[in-house]
């Protein structure tokens, strides 16, 4: 193993940048915790549901918008296209068994992947977004205010939703559908309509994913792909039906990956993925459920 | 006859997170015994099966069999021991057959009864062919026994053999134990909630509440204990 | 098993026998290549249907055992000159024990953890094999020599690989009837169906689906051996993720009935594999639509539409199969007497 050149400025900085990275993955993987929730179903779409959305915003800024100003047109889109894809497509496998909505998701996925192919192109694009990419000096580091940025949409984002999930009627009715859909259909919640708004708002923060990591990775029709992957294993990190595990858990991973891509030289950047989903695999094999799930162990 | 218990369970104690689900049981069931092990919901029956059985390890006490401690048997070995179980809520294999459900409790035969005496005895041939999935609840519940019976254990431990039962299946299935423990030269344990069943099966009954053994003693004894009255008085109201 | 049945069923696989030997008498040489990758996805489907069908755990990543079984077969035969013939049985072992050291953790998790795991191993392999260049030819991989007949044989190059892949599968296909309808199929139906009825039965659970791994990645691995044998090349992108998921379509689609209804599953995943472009032009028929098979991002659509399309047409299949991932259909055929 080889130790790089090593200066607390710049372990900051890559903190800072692991951070950053995290966030985006934790955005994603709430996104996919709120479609495990409320569904059951793991969606492998979500990764190209944001790309989507945000070639929209790419787009919209080509027309002259600015960020901030197609940042709610887009995310508007996104719910509405996710409640659609709820409705048309998944709506045949809500009481089937769950790997088979997922084989589906999948399906949605490729779809998805050639529509931009065939729209926007193939070729990577570049994409300002709505934060400086000027730094910021603290404490002898140069921080990105992109990168506090985007750790603090993150915030923004898990605070909104916790008020929503706790203190409005329609956070708890979905919640009870999610937990109970037969009980629920007897109050009188829609549970249909419930499950679709879940995937509207998971392609909500799908879609904030999408504009938070574009500027950094070049935009292109697999820009999520890599993402998507570190998203899954952060909900799994954190337990797949654990918001707050999905925030931990994509903290968590970007900060480590980040870490060992850059000090640990024997990772580097091509053994990143497999070094992170193998410690994965190691926590799974002492707690099943990830870090905050709640499936128990099974003794056997 | 209580001089060499088969099973006993000695100051077993579990916990879930806060909850405790038994608190220092002590209980012995001795060979060729029908036992019953009874009390309000919750008390803690089937965590106790679960104890015995090896699916849950206890935090404190002993269980032995035949003398011997069980907490050193692998879950999957207990069957190999002598003990064969049955579930609450029925636990077949819905894929297979009848007939195979009850040939992989044979896996662990350790006696001479063979796979088609056992379904004969216990009345399943008609639907031997049949899957287990789609079976009517009481013949599933037969299939289970049979699956339990076909290992030819020493003890077997049935978790509500009743429930589920209409009233003329639940007579049958007394008369049926009582039969089935000499066929089978059996130790019979069971939890269960129908208590005319028990109080006529049963040669001792012990009783559980919220996790502690209140009572012990023959089915009448036990029905005019105050503890045992207050308990489920106490659930009933 | 009553014999009647016993009867029907050597009866069939009879038929079965006579049909693969005298096909390729009827088909091009280019069709009988067709037909020996049909052959190849039809053992790894045999590996998944007993891991899946029967131990009732799911894999997303059974693309990955194929890997291993190709790169077994790619570097014993270019780098150390053993004949590709005998590789295939090394391939089947080494990725087994791959499967057996995948399966002990994986013994620990259920249901969609299962299948999130196996998918990120089939996902994280490729980026192995990038890692690891001097032993695996990085991203260019590595170039077989061109399969030749052997063992007293004389034929083309794709009959050869036609005969040595269907060979080999019917002797898998009598090896897995052998292992489902027996003692051991028993066991692994028994675990899938009530691990806790099943451990109280006498079962070692944990060591059932350890072996159930191993069992479906010795499959895959010959799979993966023939698989890099046919197409002459082994590189990262020969064994994609979206292999790991045709091979669980195949096995939904074809699951339904018996062992060997899984060669209609087989030939499903290798039209889906190869022939988007026929999709393509079949689609121009239907009025407004004009698909280019050519550009790009047109073959991802029509591969995620089929496969959208496949599972809401086979509700029975489909549905059926991951229902019974708690009890499958294809136990039907052997349980049912």
């Amino acid at each position: 193993m080889i130790v790089v050149a090593f200066t607390w400025a710049e372990f900051a900085e890559q903190v800072a940048a692991g951070l950053a990275s995290g966030a985006v993955y934790a955005s994603l993987a709430l996104a996919l915790v709120l479609i495990f929730r409320t569904t059951g179903a793991i969606n492998f779409a979500q990764g190209e549901m944001a790309t989507f959305t945000t070639f929209i915003a790419w787009s919209l800024m080509n027309h002259g918008l600015g960020f901030w100003a197609a940042f709610p047109i887009v995310l508007v889109i996104a719910f509405v296209g996710g409640i659609g894809i709820e409705r048309t497509l998944m709506r045949p496998f809500e009481r089937g068994p769950v790997v088979s909505a997922a084989i589906v998701t999948l399906g949605l996925a490729l779809v998805l992947n050639g529509l931009m192919s065939v729209i926007w192109g193939g070729a990577d694009r570049t994409f300002n977004g709505g934060f400086s990419t000027r730094t910021v000096k603290i404490a002898g580091a140069h921080i990105s205010i992109q990168y506090i940025g985007m750790v603090a949409v993150l915030f923004v984002l898990v605070a909104l939703l916790a008020v929503f999930f706790r203190f409005t009627k329609v956070g708890l009715a979905l919640r009870a559908a999610s937990l109970n859909p037969d009980s629920s259909r007897l109050v009188g919640i829609r549970v249909g309509w419930m499950f679709a708004l879940g995937w509207g708002l998971a392609a909500v923060v799908g879609a904030i994913a999408g504009l938070m990591i574009a500027p950094i990775e070049s935009l292109g029709p697999d820009m999520m792909q890599v993402i998507l992957l570190y998203a899954f294993a952060a909900a799994v990190l954190g337990g797949l039906d654990s918001p707050v595990g999905a925030v931990v858990g994509g903290l968590l991973l970007g900060l480590v990956i980040t870490l060992l891509g850059r000090y640990v030289g024997y990772v580097g950047q091509t053994l990143k993925l497999p070094v992170a989903l193998l410690l994965i695999l190691a926590l799974l094999v002492v707690r099943p459920g990830g870090l905050f799930g709640r499936v128990a162990a099974r003794r056997v | 006859m209580r001089a060499v218990p088969l099973l006993e369970v000695d100051d077993v104690s579990k916990r879930f997170g806060g909850i405790v689900a038994l608190d220092g049981i002590s209980l012995d069931v001795g060979a060729g015994e029908i036992v019953g092990l009874i009390g309000p919901n919750g008390a803690g029956k089937t965590t106790a099966f679960n104890v015995i059985t090896r699916l849950s390890a206890p935090d404190s006490g002993d269980v032995r069999f035949d003398g011997e401690t069980l907490l050193r048997t692998r879950p999957n070995a207990v069957v190999r021991r002598g003990i064969a179980r049955t579930f609450q809520n029925v636990e077949l294999f819905r894929g297979l057959t009848v007939a195979e459900n009850v040939r992989v409790g044979a896996h662990a035969r350790r006696g001479e009864h063979s796979v088609d005496d056992v379904i004969y005895y216990v009345g399943i041939s008609s639907v031997r062919h049949r899957l287990a999935d789609g079976l009517p609840y009481g013949t599933q519940k037969r299939v289970e026994l049979a699956r339990a019976l076909a290992s030819s254990p020493r003890l077997i431990l049935l978790d509500e053999p009743a429930g589920g039962l209409n009233h003329e299946e639940v007579e049958d299935l007394g008369a049926f134990l009582r039969r089935f423990r000499t066929d089978f030269d059996v130790t019979i344990l069971l939890v269960e909630h129908h208590m005319g069943l028990v109080m006529g099966l049963a040669d001792r009954v012990h009783v559980l509440d919220f996790g502690r053994k209140i009572a012990e003693g023959t089915p009448r004894e036990v029905q005019a204990d105050p503890a045992v009255i207050q308990a489920y008085l106490g659930t009933a109201a | 098993m009553p014999r009647s049945k016993l009867l029907l069923e050597a009866v069939s696989f009879a038929v079965l026998v006579a049909l693969v030997w005298i096909a390729p008498h009827h088909v091009s040489d280019f069709h009988a290549r067709e037909l020996a990758s049909v052959g190849v996805y039809f053992i790894a489907l045999l590996g998944l249907a007993i891991l899946t069908g029967y131990s009732g755990q799911i894999s997303l990543g059974n693309g990955a055992f194929m890997a291993v079984g190709g790169y077994t077969t790619a570097i014993l035969s270019v780098d150390h000159g053993v004949r590709d013939v005998w590789t295939i049985p090394i391939a089947g072992v080494v990725a087994g024990i791959a499967g057996l050291l995948v399966g002990i953790p994986a013994v620990r998790l259920s249901g969609v953890y299962l299948a999130l795991v196996t998918f990120g191993i089939a996902v994280a392999f490729p980026q192995l094999l990038k890692k690891y260049t001097h032993f695996t030819g990085g991203t260019t991989g590595k170039i077989l020599t061109l399969p030749k007949a052997e063992l007293g044989v004389h034929t083309t190059p794709n009959r050869w690989l036609y005969y040595l892949s269907w060979a080999i599968a019917l002797v898998l296909l009598v090896a897995a009837w052998a292992l489902v309808r027996g003692k051991a199929g028993r066991t692994m139906q028994a675990v899938r169906d009530s691990e806790v009825a099943a451990v109280s039965s006498g079962i070692n659970v944990a060591l059932v689906k350890t072996l159930a791994f191993g069992i479906s990645a010795f499959y895959a691995g010959i799979a993966g051996a023939l698989y890099a044998m046919s197409v002459f090349y082994v590189n990262p992108d020969t064994f994609p993720i979206l292999l790991s998921i045709w091979l669980l379509v195949g096995l939904a689609a074809g699951g339904v009935g018996s062992l060997a209804g899984l060669i209609g599953g087989a030939a499903l995943v290798y039209y889906l594999q190869n022939h988007a472009d026929a999709v393509a032009r079949w689609g121009n028929h239907l009025p407004g639509l004009s698909l280019d098979p050519k550009q790009p991002g047109i073959p991802s659509i029509i591969f995620g539409a089929v496969l959208i399309i496949v599972m809401l047409a086979l509700p029975a299949g489909v549905g059926g199969l991951m229902r019974r991932v708690l009890r499958p259909l294809t136990s039907r055929l052997y349980s049912r007497s």
